[in-house]
């Protein structure tokens, strides 16, 4: 099963190299990674999806806890959570593709956020299953580039993740 | 407010922090601190002859002692010569801090001479590591090392220095400080009462109980208490080759240790058992064999300081996240004053228990005959004798490894040195001279072969330099014999490189340091032969006893297979 780990570690040189070290030596894999400084400067949030059964999941948290650098972490899909990518997408646009490709932003609420004659450049956000069918409906008309964000995620609710 | 260069306050915080001896070699990047210790005569440090003695002679001392060692090396191919002793610490959860030189700031990243990035070589082989970013921050970033290295589950802590912090002409104010607090890291000090309660429950329940104890209980200084607890249950105890000692192996509740070489009746024990109470052990590839057919009648309890070794390879049905020591005192008084609810069928255990034990005895090895080659088993057993079974025994890697653990008997912990997890050859004789340093009334022996102790025999030179009087016995079977035997029983004796045609004359070798070496060729000669080699506390021995190559290191679990599941001899297996 898929599951979406955040983690509040020390905003450190090195601290990331750690946890992504950590997911090559123990072969678990990782599908997406974001990370950025939180609204304490000394401390970072990172993301990361990965996909393995209880058991591989359990000893991901455990060894991920276990790195000094990390100081707390919460496996989101555990309970109510919200889940958000951000995906930018130069797709061709000429002739009767450029409505095409308008309409189809539109039904996704997505933006064109820059145009050439040729082509334009969108942005969407959701969860990662709607970019996907997004990246779908755009395959015919010809995607150029792609840069996606990878997920990041928060609890519904009262939870929160902070020290 | 006293003013120190970064260099001296590293002299001094090694000082307050009560460092006897650090192990290492000098090189560029660790030269301001070489002059600091150079300056002051508390810390004493001890020139190795390759910095991967120095982390082996380090870790020889933390295992004996319980306590941190420390080594220091310089930048480059320094710090990568230590890799291989902190990756061996790594493995077996062994306290240590490794100083590491490294370019000055400005030049980290252009490749400048002498540079590695030892912070990311070692970054899978180390609890934590450190780059030190401003000299101020040096005793604090030194204390936090300690710390680290010292609690939760021990492991070696790397420190890179880049030598501008460390300059003599820059000086900041130094105090110790006494203690530090990091947010991130809080090891546990107690175990869940429930689940500890639920654990006792199924103790006094058991009918096959035996309990199966590694490293964790030594590096915990939890062996009193569970002497304690395994006497007042009456279960059987089998330990780790890393939780050798922790309870007396004279006792007749011993077993021996387990796994792919251990005891018979340790192996059958937990194959049979209904209860197996693991206490800081790990349930390694080495003990369980194949993990799907491991004890398939026993519900398992696992006390584990370390969560992420808890249901790692084998479920857990009671675990619990905690410090062996506090945990085994909270079970002994649970279990205080109560009864075990099936006394008659703890006592047929025994009796299966014994058949086991009796099956094979006098049936391990064949021992030799005067004019023969001796048997390496009852060389270690006469090793054994001489030292009363007090010495501090340390090894290499291989078949001698083995029968050091199988024919030396341990009545006592941080007795038996050996690389468990790693595996690594080069690391008794290092070991050995790390220890002896500290136990200079003891006997420190270190059994190896003729392999393993070529990967360190430069060390003859640090003993020479400092007297150092550890006896070598080496048993030599003039092969890779550990490796042999797997080739013997997989490819058909084809042996591919696993034997030396062109061995030293040892004796000659050790000659040329100054020291001392026997040869023993046949069965009367070792008697002896040893009385003349532990006749002086303080002399290095070498001595170099030619055993019978053919022999093979039995019981010996088969691939793939249970607990239960071993060769016995060249023809016997279960
Ligand atoms: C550094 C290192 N290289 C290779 C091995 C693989 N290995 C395990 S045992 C062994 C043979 C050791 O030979 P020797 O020291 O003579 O001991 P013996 O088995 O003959 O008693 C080897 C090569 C190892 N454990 N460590
Ligand atoms: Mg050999």
């Amino acid at each position: 099963m898929r599951h979406i780990i955040s983690i509040l570690m020390e905003n450190e040189p090195g601290a990331l190299s750690r946890v992504v070290g950590l997911f090559a030596q123990r072969n678990y894999n990782i599908e997406t990674l974001n990370v950025a400084p939180t609204e304490d400067p000394t401390l970072s949030r990172l993301t990361v999806t990965t996909v393995g059964d209880d058991r591989v999941i359990e000893q991901i948290t455990k060894h991920l806890n276990k790195l000094i650098d990390v100081v707390k972490l919460v496996d989101l899909t555990e309970g109510n959570h919200i889940e958000r990518e951000l995906m930018m997408v130069k797709v061709k646009a000429l002739g009767a593709a450029r409505d095409e490709v308008k309409r189809t932003a539109d039904i996704f609420r997505a933006q064109i956020v820059d145009v050439t004659p040729s082509l334009y450049t969108v942005q969407i956000t959701g969860d990662a299953g709607k970019l996907d069918a997004f990246l779908q409906a755009m395959a015919p008309v010809g995607i150029l580039e792609v840069a996606r964000t990878g997920v990041s995620g928060i609890a519904r609710g009262d939870k929160v993740l902070s020290l | 407010m006293e003013l120190l260069s970064g260099a001296d306050m590293i002299a001094r915080f090694l000082q307050d922090e009560g460092v006897e001896y650090i192990y290492g070699y000098p090189g560029g990047a660790a030269l301001h601190i070489y002059d600091a210790l150079f300056r002051q005569d508390k810390v004493k440090h001890i020139l190795v002859r390759h910095e991967q003695a120095a982390t082996h002679a380090a870790d020889g001392y933390a295992r004996a002692s319980g306590k941190p060692g420390t080594v220091l090396v310089t930048s480059g191919p320094g710090a990568t010569n230590a890799v291989t002793g902190i990756a061996t610490a790594y493995m077996d959860s062994i306290p240590m801090v490794v100083l590491c030189g490294q370019v000055m700031s400005h030049l980290i990243g252009d490749d400048a001479f002498q540079e590695t990035d030892i912070i990311g070589v070692t970054r899978p082989i180390v609890k934590h590591s450190f780059s030190i970013r401003h000299p101020s921050e040096i005793p604090e970033v030194l204390k936090k090392a300690y710390y680290l290295a010292s609690t939760g589950r021990p492991g070696p802590v790397v420190v890179d220095i880049p030598k501008d912090m460390t300059a003599p002409t820059e000086r900041y104010e130094y105090v110790y400080p006494k203690k530090v607090k990091m947010r991130s890291y809080n090891p546990v000090t107690r175990g869940h009462t429930g689940q500890i309660k639920k654990a006792v429950e199924l103790m006094l329940k058991a009918k096959r109980p035996v309990f199966y104890t590694g490293g964790g209980v030594v590096t915990g200084r939890a062996c009193e208490g569970l002497t304690d607890l395994v006497k007042q249950l009456g279960f059987p105890i089998t330990t780790t080759l890393m939780g050798i000692g922790a309870f007396p192996q004279s006792d007749d509740q011993c077993l021996g240790w387990l796994g792919m070489h251990g005891s018979y009746e340790s192996n059958m024990a937990m194959h049979h058992a209904d209860l197996v109470i693991a206490i800081g052990a790990r349930f390694d590839d080495r003990v369980t064999n194949n993990t799907s057919k491991f004890c398939p009648t026993a519900k398992i309890v696992h006390v584990d300081i370390d969560p992420s070794s808890v249901s790692k390879t084998v479920r857990a049905d009671v675990p619990i996240v905690g410090p062996a020591a506090s945990v085994i005192n909270e079970m002994i008084s649970l279990v205080q004053g109560k009864e075990i609810a099936h006394p008659e069928a703890l006592g047929e255990w025994w009796q299966k228990i014994d058949s086991w034990r009796d099956e094979r005895r006098g049936k391990l090895y064949e021992p030799s005959e005067p004019g023969e080659a001796l048997k390496p088993q009852e060389v270690i057993e006469a090793v054994c004798k001489i030292t009363r079974g007090e010495a501090f025994v340390t090894t290499d890697v291989g078949q001698h490894q083995m029968f050091a653990a199988q024919y030396y008997h341990f009545d006592k912990p941080n007795r038996f040195i050996t690389s468990g997890g790693l595996g690594t050859m080069g690391f008794g004789f290092p070991a050995a001279m790390g220890i002896k340093k500290s136990y200079p009334q003891d006997d420190v022996v270190c059994i190896t072969g003729e392999g393993s102790f070529q990967m360190m025999m430069q060390e003859l030179s640090t003993c020479k330099q400092y007297g150092i009087g550890v006896k070598i016995v080496n048993l030599n079977n003039g092969s890779l014999g550990m490796v042999r035997q797997w080739q013997d029983l997989n490819y058909k004796s084809r042996h591919a490189h696993s034997y030396m045609e062109s061995l030293p004359d040892f004796q000659k070798l050790i000659e040329a340091y100054g020291f001392t070496a026997i040869k023993v060729e046949r069965h009367e000669d070792l008697e002896p032969a040893l009385e003349r080699a532990f006749a002086d506390n303080n002399e290095l021995v070498f001595l170099d006893i030619y055993v019978d190559p053919r022999e093979h290191v039995y019981p010996m679990q088969v691939p793939l297979g249970a607990m239960r599941d071993m060769l016995l001899s060249k023809t016997e297996r279960t």
